[in-house]
């Protein structure tokens, strides 16, 4: 059972932990400053965050296990675009995308010591070998002639927000990117294939492109670390789910109250577990007729439950971001925060939720330390 | 020598003080001063080179005319502030 929780906002990092008395507020971190990722590092128990300047940019920052001091190390930064790099440009808007960071929507430790993943809006992966303090853009996915198709979704340039490590072979990496599909590598990153096989979008005919695999939007992906052929995926339009490694993908239908949200997390050993925060679709995205619930399957998505237990009565309108769902390693605990600043933990799998704060800034990204 | 000094802002994330460097460009002064505090660059331009929106240089009370080469020229006794425009929500 998780201990503390790391709570990355619009305006700062908090920290709460659970002693005898319960859970309270022991930490409030650039304050003021959007944090929208971090990384409790649990191999050295660093912790990794990005603080989105609004002025001077993206910057990472390090505290050491057992230190109060923070380091800043160098931010993943976009080599210089050679001069006869194509110019390539949002498929939807006709604007270049940009060879700049403009925010890192993921990070996740990698499979060798030191190594992290940092996946970044415009669409960049970059690589750390070194605990986060140097980075390099992955250019195998980035120079993929395909990434032309990927398009912006909810902000103006395509990113990647999901990165899943193969737990026992690190050289299997998915990625999920909004709106490039599913991307894998079977060589650390060397060669990539697009395997959003079997999305669709719901409002586009099949026969101008629904289908197609590059530009889905997939919200957000998971890997079940016990049975990493499973995956779950919140897509724009549905719920997906994959028993192939990633390389193709079922679709979860006639899910009520909604097909729509963001978030999703699954047990870490059992892969028919997963939960979910519905939404009324597509642009409204909060929850539906105001009746805010986590829905949650244990038979692989032949069924759901929707909980509500200790959530407020309707009518709310909390919308939980792509990373602001989360499970502990135990598959019992969870902790979920809301765009109006509202915490939530969970000590028995979503049966019910004990409010933590009603008063955080907007809730961006949750991660048990 | 010219003179560059930066804003409250921007000096409580980079300790910085104010310099008096070599240099006949904007480019030049603040390469300079790049030098000796290499962390202050991605807090003034972006990753693919440019000056970062937020961010004004005023050479002489007046802002610099070049924001993309910053090739304006800087005299012996010029004054260079560097600042910011503050924002949020």
């Amino acid at each position: 059972m998780s201990d503390r929780i790391y709570v990355g906002t619009r305006k700062g990092l908090f920290t709460f932990q659970r002693n005898q008395a319960g859970w309270s507020q022991t930490g409030a971190d650039f304050l003021g400053i959007p944090v929208p990722m971090l990384l409790p590092d649990h191999r050295d128990g660093s912790l990794l965050i990005a603080a989105e300047h609004e002025q001077f940019g993206t910057k990472i920052h390090r505290l050491k296990s057992n230190s109060s001091i923070w380091e800043e190390l160098n931010s993943p930064a976009y080599p210089k675009k050679p001069e006869n790099a194509p110019v390539i440009r949002d498929p939807w808007r006709q604007v270049e995308v940009p060879w700049s960071l403009k925010k890192v929507w993921s990070l996740e430790p990698g499979g060798n010591p030191g190594e992290i993943w940092c996946g970044t809006i415009p669409g960049g992966l970059f690589h750390s070998t070194d605990q986060g303090e140097t980075w390099n853009l992955v250019e195998s996915l980035w120079n993929h002639p395909d990434r032309e198709k990927w398009c912006g979704g909810g902000y103006d340039f395509p990113g990647i927000h999901s990165i899943c490590v193969h737990p026992h072979d690190p050289k299997k990496i998915a990625v999920a990117i909004s709106c490039g599909g599913v991307w894998r590598t079977e060589d650390s990153g060397a060669t990539w294939s697009q395997s959003a096989h079997g999305m669709t979008f719901n409002f586009i005919p099949l026969d101008q492109g629904g289908g197609a695999p590059d530009g889905q939007d997939p919200h957000r992906m998971v890997q079940c670390p016990a049975a990493p052929d499973r995956f779950w995926v919140q897509h724009h339009c549905s719920i997906y789910r994959s028993d192939n490694g990633a390389k193709s993908w079922i679709e979860v239908k006639d899910v009520l109250p909604s097909g729509f949200g963001f978030a999703v997390a699954v047990h870490p050993s059992d892969p028919d577990v997963a939960w979910f925060v519905p939404a009324k679709k597509d642009e409204h995205r909060y929850p539906v007729d105001g009746k805010f619930v986590v829905t949650r399957t244990r038979d692989g998505g032949k069924s759901f439950e929707a909980l509500s237990q200790g959530l407020p009565a309707a009518p709310a309108y909390d919308l939980v971001y792509r990373h602001a769902l989360t499970v502990d390693e135990s598959g019992t605990t969870l902790v979920m925060g809301s765009t109006t600043g509202s915490l939530w933990v969970s000590d028995d799998q979503g049966d019910s939720w004990a409010h933590l704060s009603a008063h955080l800034p907007p809730i961006y990204c949750i991660k048990f330390g | 020598m010219p003179s560059v000094a930066f804003s409250p802002n921007i000096r409580s994330h980079v300790e910085i003080e104010s310099y008096q460097v070599y240099g006949k460009t904007v480019q030049e002064v603040l390469e300079a001063v790049f030098e000796q505090h290499p962390r202050l660059r991605s807090y003034l331009f972006d990753d693919d080179g440019s000056i970062r929106k937020h961010i004004a240089i005023i050479l002489n009370s007046e802002p610099i005319a070049d924001r993309t080469r910053l090739s304006d020229h800087v005299g012996e006794t010029d004054e260079i502030f560097v600042m910011q425009a503050l924002s949020g929500g």
